[in-house]
């Protein structure tokens, strides 16, 4: 069969990698498989391999499961028990109901009283907005109100710039 | 400046210049911080890591404390300038062993280093000589701020700085000082001082951190908790302790020294002699010796030897550091051959 990342070689490295029961299987041949770490004499990191192929069918495999995803980085609660460690900023968020007990175990607290950054993130919000405005727009599109629908593009150029200008 | 520049430098915590640092070695701070748009290290792929290492030496340009910095790519750097570079204690373990674009960046004199793509996207670390933990922390506050102000840090207002390990959140800070106890180990009073910092939450670990043991009689001790108390307060409490550590250490050493001086002063002798003799020598063995030695300078015992050389020697004498002077690769027995030789030579 042929390698499943290039298409050119024929795949001569088999994986399997079982999560939560489910398994998914990469075939890749051995220029693609160094090329993403994998080295026959030395383990290599799975969640590096994966991650770049397999992205959107582990998301599928979980949420056909009904496990909760972070939205950020797809990260489900059982793979941070499996690492250990957060896949995203978000996950704080997205766990928030097993992580706070979790912070109080460890720390003794759950409220920061430290330092603030200068910068503080605003890019999750703004990603938000200019979904909620995208809606609008789309909308006004389709009940003709098109002086409406100009306003609002302006508004998204604003954000789009300004979130990646930050 | 290159990384073979650092090699002859006596910077840094080596120096042995601040207050108190006949037992306090070095104090160091570390930070933990994640840029709030990318996955964080360990569940992100190769591409965002790039991304991040990107952005974070866009910002590091534009840092005027960076100015001079070196910056170091791992993927372009052999075995044992890694190890060189972990023995000079400017990063960890799990940064080598990471695969993959991570990164750092020391400053001119040693004094800090920043890891990129560890187990945060960044670690930031100050050390210094002996003991000044406010130092530290003032020098690394300016640095972060000024990264604060380039690049925007994962942080939620109630959990504070989000990090890859839960254990880090809130601060993102560790705070230690490492710290050399021969007194309390002979007195075998040291079981008892651990049992009672850990019940302080705090923790203690040897030279080369997590998992090492005590080796040379150094024990590193940091605060466990990084959320719910304020940076200062963390290191006004870790302060404290390490303040009655000093003093049990300088009492156990008075009582050593007043009470079983011949014992005491021959195992301080016989390491002197062999370190000044011998033609084959483990770093183990080194450690051991060294920290007699130390000892010694300390004690006013011995007085041809400054306590800066023999800091130094700690980590002149290691793997790595060997193989760079000689400039090739050593096989263990040509480096306990080699870490000999050296030791006679500095130790006239």
């Amino acid at each position: 069969m042929l390698c499943e990342h290039c298409g050119k070689r024929e795949a001569v490295v088999h994986i399997t990698e079982t999560i939560n029961k489910n398994s998914a299987e990469v075939h890749l041949c051995d220029i693609c498989a160094q090329g993403n770490g994998f080295n026959s004499s030395q383990p290599f990191a799975l969640a590096d391999l994966l991650a770049g192929l397999m992205d959107e069918a582990e998301i599928d495999l979980k949420k056909k499961k009904g496990l909760v995803t972070c939205p950020g980085c797809g990260m489900a609660f059982e793979d941070f028990k499996r690492i250990g460690r957060f896949g995203c900023a978000q996950c704080y968020e997205t766990f928030k109901e097993s992580i706070y007990p979790l912070l109080e175990k460890i720390h003794g607290a759950v409220k920061h009283t430290g330092k603030m950054p200068r910068k503080m993130p605003i890019v999750v919000k703004k990603e938000s907005e200019i979904q909620q405005f995208q809606e609008k727009l789309k909308k006004a599109v389709e009940k003709e109100e098109f002086e409406e629908a100009a306003v609002i593009r302006d508004k998204i150029k604003e954000l789009e710039k300004k979130k990646d200008g930050a | 400046m290159n990384l073979n520049d650092l090699f002859g430098a006596k910077e840094g915590w080596l120096k042995s210049t601040g207050p108190d640092s006949d037992i306090v070695i070095s104090s160091r701070i570390r930070l933990a911080r994640n840029l709030s748009s990318y996955r964080f290290t360990d569940w992100a792929d190769r591409k965002d890591r790039e991304k991040v290492l990107e952005e974070v030496k866009r910002s590091f340009d534009k840092n005027i404390y960076l100015k001079k910095s070196l910056f170091l790519k791992l993927e372009e750097l052999d075995e044992i300038d890694k190890r060189f570079l972990l023995e000079r204690q400017l990063i960890s373990r799990e940064l080598i062993s990471k695969k993959g674009p991570g990164a750092v960046c020391i400053s001119e004199k040693e004094i800090f280093s920043i890891m990129v793509n560890e187990e945060d996207h960044l670690r930031i670390q100050v050390i210094q000589s002996g003991f000044n933990l406010l130092e530290s922390w003032r020098i690394i506050e300016k640095i972060t701020d000024a990264l604060s102000s380039e690049l925007e840090f994962a942080y939620s207002p109630k959990l504070g700085y989000l990090t890859a390990c839960p254990t880090n959140a809130g601060t993102g800070m560790r705070a230690s000082a490492m710290m050399h106890l021969p007194g309390l180990i002979m007195k075998k009073s040291i079981e008892k001082i651990l049992e009672a910092i850990a019940k302080l939450s705090f923790t203690t670990r040897g030279l080369y951190g997590e998992g090492t043991e005590a080796a040379g009689n150094f024990f590193q001790i940091s605060n466990q908790a990084t959320l719910g108390r304020s940076e200062l307060d963390i290191i006004n409490n870790l302060e404290r302790i390490i303040k009655q550590v000093v003093d049990y250490e300088k009492k156990s050493r008075l009582d050593l020294l007043e009470n079983h001086s011949s014992a005491l002063e021959d195992k301080i002798w016989r390491a002197y002699g062999i370190l000044k003799n011998a033609r084959f020598i483990s770093s183990d063995e080194t450690m051991e010796l060294l920290s007699m030695v130390r000892l010694g300078v300390d004690a006013g015992l011995i007085k041809d030897i400054e306590r800066s050389l023999i800091n130094e020697l700690f980590v002149l004498t290691q793997p790595a550091h060997l193989q760079k002077m000689e400039h090739k690769k050593l096989t263990p027995a040509q480096r306990d051959s080699k870490r000999a030789q050296l030791i006679r030579e500095k130790i006239k």
